[in-house]
């Protein structure tokens, strides 16, 4: 699979990444060469192979329901950008 | 030798007899790092004050008979661990104002034992490279050859510790990343069975391969750093409620009739003939310990690169989402709306290699390449799994090559991701298994260390550490130190 | 040309956990922002979500409830997207692989038939954050303290053909989940709500047609609503050769019309993967039968029980069933009244229910409790009061002046039931009004009604009518 640079400004937009223009055929060009590369999974047969998500054989752990959290709210809004009256901001949201 | 030239072993029992206290040992750490450690760019952060304070509180608890073993032993955290209070930046400039409200489990463990931490060793931004040559911090240099790469991702604590800056230093695993850098650098990483060690508080970057780990010079000091940051955490569900041995005890028993593989796919082409005499060095060492040697295959071998070059960066994409300029991290100057804001906050605080990677993997898990790409690369999985599945019916441990060649050049090969990517071809299908795996040194070429990797069954880290152990109980390659650093 | 309506309803409900579904942050509503949004709630780096088994045990409850098949083994996905509530860009949600599915309930339509909606599926997953717009000047401000609050999203097979299907649907998801104790079922604060998937299609046609999905329609009357126009909206559109395009609708509450909520249209690409911090989810016949056995009488049955125990009919047993709360209130009235359902039941629906609308109260917020609705009740069976006169002792009761026997004693309420004392009213009466009872011998007989009624505002609606009337007529025969 060779990806071009529309495809590129595609997945960049996906991602919600910025990419500088000039950039793009140096992305393009590493991307197509990595997926060229992973391509050679297709070597094998897979059909009848149970996909593998997790090394464990595990079944997820549950909590019991109760609150241990406290309200941390100044020390976790010490790290960011932008609040006020205790909500994060961002640039307006229009629905 | 200066006393940060000891190992956590020795260290510890020196404390304990009192011939030194923590906080001599650590200030004689503390200015070797700003001293001839300087140049090797191994710390993003040196926390002086808190760890003179963390080392007086050690010696006060050793005098007031609380101790434990390590107490006010210094070691040093990868800078992908949160560390309450300290900067934890991952290597990014997406992170660099970032100042995390938690420990990672990892460090309350370590903490909870008295060690005393000195700072944030660098790393791959976001653990992807195997080079360090990705840290928005500046590339490390290898002690052994300072043109030289550390590898990576764990690039910093590996040459902390080469370098005797530290003696010991955690390190991550997601493709090698702790074993790789323990090679290129010559000393003892371990990464240990996935789900051995809390992820709690570690960042993400491949959440299903991701493995915290110890870095140091000795199998033994990796024993005793593992017994010490192994254990139970409820607040990671994939971390597994099982007692942990005491490896450090565990060191030394005989090993006569150790059935070892040797894959024959891990000694084929794409090995370096010095290496591959290196190893076979080791082997010969290892027969006279009464090991015993047979061919195996891991058939897929060739296919556990691809595989993971498609599970990881998809895992990625995901687990990097929540880097977007809002609650916490770089944020752009004056966003106009809100995908301004996204994109050149993620555009100008990932590198270029995390942008590649969050990019193949939200292709890779997009609409219509969902099973040719993901799917396809979990099955691969199953079948890597299955191989060592097979392999360890007739075997105890797996042995061969951590990396292909020693430390390549700084600049060699930052610029093909797909040749950088084949420097853990050894390494990454450890991590798509979640098996446990060590590299130890085992010898030179041309000046730069050659490590030797063994690989064990799941949550079989005693008897790989005693494999370890007892090759260095009979060779000084782990002695060894880079000359400038001696 | 005939239309057939083809509905779908994707319900969303809050599941009534003390703490989140992957964190051990409370989840009670009204909180100052972001106080209850803990580091596993906010996304910040490093830390890891850890299942709820409370939220598993109220899936399982909702999936024995509707007749689902409980998953073995589920698994929890990521859906990728960007958005300022969702803090970590993805929500975790089950795609694939959802806890409970293939399950059924039987609505009851205002003509008394009955109808089996499919549930396709019911699966768990976070909810996320709430944007406020108000009070800040081109900026939004976001409140975390929702994100991560359990959810259980129930879809159902566009089986509904009809608003008024789709309502009775609703309604009765909206019954079931409170039953059993796993959702306020609050639609004011969200903790109940509903998404329509609506086409239209030519009567007769068996090929489904384009749907629009109409979102977060927050009451039973706005579901009815949004239902209609957009039927009508997608009619009027193909009638007049347009077609009706795939899309996201918001209901304009206001204008009682859907919107097309964006502009610039944008394929979503949600890149569902299972999420690798979590493992998959195993639930054994143990956990089942743990839950099975924590579940209440649910209403289908509980309202043949109602049919059958207190001979109420199907519409009263079904409005006496609707409301777990109701439900139970009636019955507390029942067992205090001694058993005497159908009266129980004419109060409960008729004074009852009349004054706690009139008050704007839910029924448990009744000022009148079942014991003391059955203890008038009781008045009325052993003929303590009559039942004109129990409606003033329910005002009394209503007005908290006591119980019944309170209230019949300081307001001297007892029915007179002494013949003596009836017979002198009566005598007085026929004295007071000679001329109609020249009338009434002359065979004028729907006088007796007069004479009644005088001698029950003689006695001040205290004389027992049974015995009035009895004597009235042997008085006025002599």
């Amino acid at each position: 699979m060779s990806l071009n640079n529309e495809q590129v400004t595609e997945i960049a937009h996906l991602a919600r990444l910025n990419v500088d223009p000039a950039d793009l055929s140096d992305y393009a060009r590493n991307l197509s060469d990595i997926l060229a590369f992973v391509e050679a999974m297709n070597a094998v047969d897979t059909s009848s192979v149970e996909p593998m998500a997790h090394p464990l054989e595990m079944p997820q752990r549950l909590r019991e329901d109760v609150v241990t959290e406290e309200n941390q709210r100044e020390r976790f809004q010490a790290v960011a950008p932008q609040v006020e009256g205790g909500l994060y901001l961002v640039p307006r949201v229009i629905e | 030798m200066s006393d940060t030239s000891k190992t956590v072993a020795e260290l510890a029992a020196g404390l304990a007899a009192g011939r030194y206290s923590s906080e001599e040992l650590t200030r004689s750490c503390l200015s070797r790092i700003r001293g001839a450690g300087a140049e090797l760019n191994a710390f993003i952060t040196v926390t002086e004050d808190q760890a003179l304070a963390a080392a007086r509180d050690a010696d006060r608890r050793r005098q007031a008979g609380g101790a434990a073993p390590l107490t006010g032993v210094p070691m040093a955290h990868k800078d992908i661990f949160c560390t309450s209070d300290v900067r934890t930046s991952c290597g990014s400039r997406m992170l660099d104002n970032f100042i995390a409200p938690y420990n990672a489990h990892v460090v309350e463990r370590f903490n909870a034992a008295g060690m005393v931490s000195l700072g944030k060793t660098n790393m791959d931004e976001f653990a992807m490279g195997s080079s360090n040559e990705t840290s928005f911090y500046g590339p490390v240099k290898n002690p052994w050859d300072t043109s030289a790469v550390p590898g990576g991702s764990s690039g910093g604590s590996a040459a902390a510790v080469a370098a005797r800056l530290v003696p010991a230093a955690t390190g991550t695993d997601t493709g090698g990343s702790i074993r790789q850098p323990a090679a290129l650098c010559g000393i003892t990483g371990l990464k240990p069975t996935y789900g051995r060690v809390s992820r709690y508080g570690m960042i993400a970057f491949a959440s299903s391969l991701d493995q915290g780990g110890p870095m140091a010079r000795t199998a033994e000091d990796c024993a005793l750093l593992l017994e010490t940051m192994a254990g139970f955490d409820e607040r990671d569900s994939t971390c597994v409620n099982r007692p942990v041995p005491r490896y450090s005890e565990q060191l030394g028993a005989d090993i006569h009739g150790l059935r070892v593989g040797l894959p024959k796919e891990y000694f084929g082409d794409g090995l370096d003939a010095e290496v591959a005499r290196v190893i076979d060095a080791a082997i010969a060492e290892y027969r006279k310990l009464g090991a015993e040697f047979r061919e195996i295959s891991l058939t897929n071998t060739e296919l556990a690169v691809p595989a993971y070059y498609v599970i990881a960066p998809a895992e990625c994409s995901s687990n990097l989402s929540r880097f977007d300029g809002v609650r916490f991290g770089h944020r752009c100057e004056s966003p106009r709306d809100l995908e301004d804001l996204y994109k050149r906050s993620r555009g100008e605080g990932f590198g270029a290699e995390v942008k590649r990677r969050i990019m193949v993997g939200t292709y890779a898990l997009s609409a219509g390449y969902f099973d040719a790409y993901y799917r396809k690369a979990q099955q691969i999985r199953r079948l890597i799994k299955n191989d060592f599945m097979r392999a360890f019916e007739e075997v105890d441990l797996i042995l061969g090559p951590t990396s292909p060649t020693v430390a390549f050049n700084i600049g060699e090969r930052a610029d093909d991701p797909v040749k950088m990517y084949l420097s853990d071809i050894y390494t990454i299908a450890v991590n798509l298994a979640g098996l446990p795996g060590i590299s130890i040194p085992a010898g030179f070429t041309n000046g730069r260390p050659v490590g030797l990797q063994l690989i064990g069954n799941y949550f079989d880290e005693g008897r790989l550490l005693n494999a370890a152990h007892r090759y260095q109980q009979v060779t000084d390659w782990h002695t060894r130190a880079p000359e400038a650093f001696a | 040309m005939e239309w057939e309506t083809v509905i779908g309803l994707e319900i969303h409900a809050q599941l009534a956990t003390r703490s989140k579904i992957f964190s051990a942050a409370s989840t009670n509503y009204g909180a100052e922002p972001n106080t209850q949004a803990c580091a596993v709630d906010l996304g910040l780096p490093g830390v890891l979500p850890v299942l709820n088994g409370g939220a598993v045990n109220m899936a399982i409850k909702l999936g024995l409830a509707t007749g689902c098949s409980i998953a073995p083994r589920s698994v929890f996905a990521r859906k990728n997207y960007f958005y300022p509530d969702l803090p970590k860009g993805y929500q975790i949600s089950q795609y694939e692989l959802p806890i409970v599915h293939d399950g059924e309930v039987i609505i009851e339509l205002d003509d008394g038939t009955t109808k089996r909606i499919g549930v396709t599926r019911a699966h768990l997953e976070e909810d996320a954050g709430k944007s406020l717009h108000e009070g800040f000047e081109g900026v939004t401000g976001i409140d975390l303290n929702r994100a991560g609050t359990p959810l259980v999203e129930i879809v159902s097979e566009p089986d509904m053909r009809s608003p008024q299907e789709a309502v009775a649907y609703m309604k009765k998801i909206h019954s079931l989940v409170r039953y059993l104790g796993i959702c306020d079922g609050n639609m004011q604060e969200g903790s109940f709500r509903c998404d329509a998937n609506v086409s239209v299609r030519p009567a007769g046609s068996n090929k489904f047609g384009t749907r629009a999905e109409v979102k977060n329609v927050n009451s039973f009357r706005f579901v009815q609503q949004a239902i209609a126009h957009e039927v009508e909206r997608q009619i009027d559109l193909i009638e007049s050769g347009g077609t009706v395009v795939q899309e996201t609708r918001l209901f304009d509450a206001v204008k009682g019309e859907t919107r097309s909520m964006r502009t610039k249209e944008e394929a979503n690409d949600y890149r569902y993967f299972p999420d690798p911090d979590l493992l998959p989810l195993e639930i054994d016949e143990a956990m089942i039968e743990a839950a099975r056995s924590e579940l209440p009488e649910l209403p289908d049955a509980k309202k043949q029980r109602f049919m059958a125990q207190y001979g109420l009919t199907a519409y009263d047993a079904s409005i006496l069933t609707a409301g777990r709360e109701m439900a139970d209130f009636f019955e507390g009235v029942a067992a205090a009244a001694g058993g005497e359902g159908k009266l129980a039941a004419n109060w409960v629906m008729g004074e009852l229910s009349g004054a706690l609308n009139k008050a704007g109260l839910d029924i448990t917020e009744s000022p009148v409790t079942p014991a003391m609705l059955g203890g008038m009740i009781k008045r009325i069976t052993d003929e303590t009061i009559s039942g004109k006169i129990a409606k003033e002792v329910f005002e009394a009761m209503w007005n908290g002046e006591g119980d019944a026997d309170t209230v019949i004693e300081t307001h001297g309420l007892k029915q007179v039931t002494d013949t003596s004392a009836i017979e002198a009213m009566i005598d007085e009466v026929i004295a007071a009004n000679p001329g109609q009872v020249e009338q009434y011998k002359a065979g004028k007989d729907k006088l007796l009604g007069f004479f009644v009624g005088q001698v029950m505002k003689a006695s001040k609606g205290k004389a027992n009518p049974a015995q009035v009337n009895e004597l009235l007529k042997k008085k006025l025969a002599s």
